[in-house]
């Protein structure tokens, strides 16, 4: 593994200033270990995608070893998607090169690499378009801007469509709405057809169709953790909870990333859903065979995405629920609020979104028959069903993340801040241009959330980190709160990296700390065992 | 390197009219052919660009969301960026097409090293460039209508007298004329002179705006110094327009070169970047409400894929289930 630069030396690297050449003779680009993720095994390769003839490769081979047609491949497969999403097509014709998604970019900011001005990284696949699909490309060539496809471009493609989180905050600012995340899910899929793909999206994705999760964790280890959970509720409320798993005829099914019920700090987000339903005293079931919210799918192709989903209203409809609960997750909520109900539904089976403690009916969801556990537990606290002593997180300093996907693809901004601002009594937001529909990635989603990328990580999460720094500094910021698994998974190494002493943590989490349960013991720690306000000693 | 290319390309397009309308006097092709088939390149090329287009098809329902969608009604919505209804996505629509709302959000980033410390100011430069272009574009566009109209609508009237209000000089000059220049001059230096703009731009992006400034210029000296006819125009012009086209003799070789690059232009247009015009209203993550999860979008080609059913995953589990205390389908 590469060593990654201390922050002091990465700032110093960054130059925003592109060379004078013509980018298309920049070719190709220089792998090095910290700026691409390793490629996906041969095996998984075989076995989901149905690839055949997958090789062991390294970027950094000079031969890709490709198959002979593979121009064709990528030609074939072009085609067929500009026939089959507008989006793609409409895409590649209207871009007028106006720069202004070139700085919007957090990979951008953080590397200098002009490569990944958005523009540009469409661009990768733009010129091959113009050479391929357009007559006066065909004609003028490189005048039009087009360029053959080779081994050199191809190395491009993995390069920069990999070091693209899909946050569209490029399409929030362009003109004509042009949505690289768009761009980069079609260029993936091209790859895909090379059998070119890594190995931190092959390996969740392949486990989660086969066993259930990103993090393949089978069903009896799945109720081992959540028995070591209960255990751990216990301890700090005195209340034993009951978690229902594959309830038959439950009202709520309740799905939720499989990074919460596996590492630190998402498990106490977890904790937090559980304490949360039982106070309610909420019919609901957790699902080992649907036991995954997240969908790296979303990061290979459409058709794996759609595989994944699938589970999901299988699921209920087996089980019998009335609706579906979502947890915090980011590109979770893409999938589930963008894709779900045209992939696999209708559901038919599924009935309006109701809760059964307010009455309230989630008329926004009312089709696809997913709630958003925030837009629950507002609503929750609107109507005050819920005991809360906010009182008990007066220790943290909150501010609040958007994830990209809510924030630009599902317009989730208010319902955090409102429960978050119920459940803590300091929260102060970062800068505007950073925040809501503007939030900047953690620099480590579509994928990319793995060990050997560490560099462009940092790189990639510095302007969501300094946004955080700077709240740290103004105003003693020292928790960041989040409502997806993948920001909690890669915010803490980045906060560490860039705005050391800030913690991170889930909504829910904080939800959990503030709510007061029925016969609970007078509590002496939070979620994660630290003393409360004022019972330090 | 870019630009000169597109230099030369217009130059070319200068001479060819300067030659042959201008040298050989090939009136009829410069003045009835080429107007009548740029004319027919045109209506085709941006007929067939949008159909292609309207023929692929738009699987899911992907707008990028830029405010607060619908959900509790407690909770105000952002109509507009996020809207759920159809009024409100014509709303965000007219507002992106007319005044270029995307582009109004621009910011500009700063690194400034000594404290590792990112600014983002507003910069409004690029969305009034562009603005002015167009609506500059657009009123001259709405003004050259009185050579095609006989009598001359109102309209056309009333935005000439409006473009001409400041009565300076004789003929009075035109706010558009100078504001599109002044617009032209700034599009083409950022990109010359931004260095992340120059390595961005093709040559593609010069030739549009070296085109459009050549037009506006050649327009220009007609007007001021190398006065044409406008009585003669008016007949050539009409003359295109009722399908009995003649050439009036007064009519100078400046003259056609100004409608041979408009008709370069014409026949540009479909085929380039310039398709924006069409393409803007086509996005999907601009023209589809966000409604997602109370109306259902369908996707034309959705096919049924390889899925691991629950079946064949508690066969490989039922052990181990059980053995938990997890409730199984079949003991």
């Amino acid at each position: 593994m590469a060593q990654t630069p201390s922050p002091e030396n990465l700032v110093q690297s960054i130059d925003h200033t592109p060379p004078q050449n013509n980018w298309m003779d920049d070719t190709p680009p220089e792998f090095r270990l910290g700026n691409f993720s390793y490629p996906a095994k041969p095996r998984e390769l075989e076995s989901f995608l149905g690839y055949e003839g997958a090789k062991e490769w390294s970027p950094m081979d000079e031969d890709w070893q490709l198959p002979e047609n593979w121009q064709e491949i990528i030609y074939e497969g072009f085609r067929e998607r500009l026939d089959k999403y507008r989006s793609l097509k409409v895409f590649m014709d209207i871009c007028v090169r106006c720069g202004a998604c070139a700085d919007k970019c957090h990979y951008f900011i953080g590397s200098g690499d002009p490569k990944n001005m958005p523009v540009l990284r469409a661009e990768l696949l733009r010129s091959v378009y113009r050479k391929d699909f357009t007559t006066a490309g065909k004609i003028l060539g490189k005048l039009n801007g087009g360029r053959e496809l080779t081994q050199d471009v191809l190395k491009e493609w993995f390069m920069y469509f990999y070091q693209c989180t899909e946050c569209r905050r490029c399409s929030l600012f362009c003109p004509y709405g042009i949505d690289t995340a768009e761009i980069t899910m079609m260029a993936r899929e091209l790859m895909n057809l090379l059998g070119i793909q890594t190995n931190w999206i092959m390996g969740p994705v392949t486990n989660c169709f086969n066993v259930g999760n990103h993090l393949g964790i089978p069903p009896h280890t799945f109720k081992d953790i959540v028995d070591f959970m209960v255990d751990d509720i216990e301890e700090i409320t005195g209340k034993r909870i009951e978690v229902p798993l594959n309830k038959k005829g439950a009202d709520i099914l309740f799905v939720t990333p499989s990074g919460d019920y596996f590492a630190d700090p998402g498990t106490y987000t977890f904790m937090g859903y559980l304490m949360l339903f039982h106070e309610l005293g909420l019919d609901y079931t957790l699902s080992t065979y649907a036991a995954e919210g997240g969908n790296f799918g979303l990061f290979t192709s459409h058709e794996a995405m759609k595989r994944l989903n699938a589970k999901i209203y299988a699921e209920a409809e087996r089980l019998g629920v009335n609706w579906i609960l979502g947890g915090e997750c980011g590109h979770m909520w893409r999938v589930l609020h963008q894709y779900m109900d045209t992939m696999n539904g209708p559901a038919d089976f599924l009935s309006v979104p109701r809760s059964p403690i307010t009455g309230t009916v989630f008329h926004n969801a009312r089709k696809t028959g997913m709630v958003h556990i925030t837009e629950f537990t507002a609503d929750l606290i609107k109507n005050k069903a819920l005991n809360l002593d906010p009182s008990r997180n007066d220790n943290k300093k909150v501010t609040y993340h958007d994830s990209c996907n809510p924030s630009r693809g599902m317009g989730l901004l208010e319902e955090p801040r409102y429960v978050i601002n119920n459940v803590c009594n300091h929260f102060h937001e970062m800068p505007e241009q950073t925040i809501r529909e503007q939030t900047f990635c953690c620099g480590s989603g579509a994928g990319l959330n793995n060990d050997e990328f560490t560099e462009m990580r940092m790189r990639g999460g510095m302007p969501r980190a300094n946004a955080v720094r700077h709240v740290q500094e103004k105003h003693g910021v020292n928790m960041l709160s989040c409502v997806c698994a993948i920001d909690r998974a890669a915010f803490p190494p980045l906060m560490d990296y860039w705005a050391p002493g800030v913690d991170v943590t889930g909504v829910h989490e904080l939800v959990a700390n503030a709510l007061v349960m029925r016969g609970e013991k007078e509590r002496e720690t939070d979620l994660r065992g630290e003393p409360l306000p004022g019972k330090e000693d | 390197m870019n630009a000169l290319y597109a230099l030369i390309m217009v130059l070319a397009l200068v001479i060819i009219p300067l030659l042959g309308a201008g040298a050989a006097e090939w009136h009829v092709l410069f003045g009835v052919v080429v107007p009548y088939l740029a004319f027919v390149a045109f209506v085709i090329g941006f007929v067939y660009k949008v159909v292609e287009w309207g023929r692929s098809a738009v699987p899911f329902k992907i707008p990028t969301t830029g405010g607060q969608q619908e959900s509790l009604p407690w909770i105000r919505q952002n109509r507009i960026d996020s809207p759920s209804t159809k009024v409100g996505v014509v709303i965000r629509m007219i507002l992106e097409v007319v005044l270029f709302r995307s582009l109004f959000r621009n910011t500009r980033v700063r690194l400034f090293k000594d404290d590792s410390q990112l600014s983002y100011g507003s910069s409004k430069f690029l969305w009034l460039g562009a603005l002015a272009f167009h609506v500059s574009f657009f009123v001259i566009l709405a003004r050259h209508m009185r050579f095609f109209t006989e009598p001359v609508p109102a309209l056309f009237s009333w935005i000439e007298t409006l473009d001409g209000i400041m009565q300076i000089g004789v003929p009075v000059i035109f706010a558009t004329e100078i504001v599109i220049l002044l617009a032209l001059a700034y599009l083409f230096l950022r990109r010359i002179v931004v260095p992340q703009m120059r390595y961005i731009s093709l040559p593609a992006d010069y030739f549009a705006l070296f085109l459009l400034f050549a037009i506006v210029v050649s327009g220009i000296l007609m007007r001021y110094f190398v006065r044409a006819d406008i009585v003669d125009i008016k007949v050539l012009s009409m003359g295109l327009v009722q399908l009995q086209p003649q050439i009036p003799s007064g009519i100078g070789a400046l003259f056609y070169t100004h409608l041979f690059l408009v008709c370069s232009l014409l026949v540009y247009f479909p085929w380039s970047k310039l398709m924006h015009l069409g393409g803007v209203f086509l996005s999907p993550t601009r023209n589809m409400p966000n409604d997602n999860r109370m109306r259902r979008h369908v996707n034309p080609w959705n096919y049924p894929v390889k899925l691991h059913s629950y079946e064949e995953w508690e066969d490989e589990y039922r052990e181990h289930m059980k053995e938990a205390g997890i409730p199984v389908e079949k003991e």
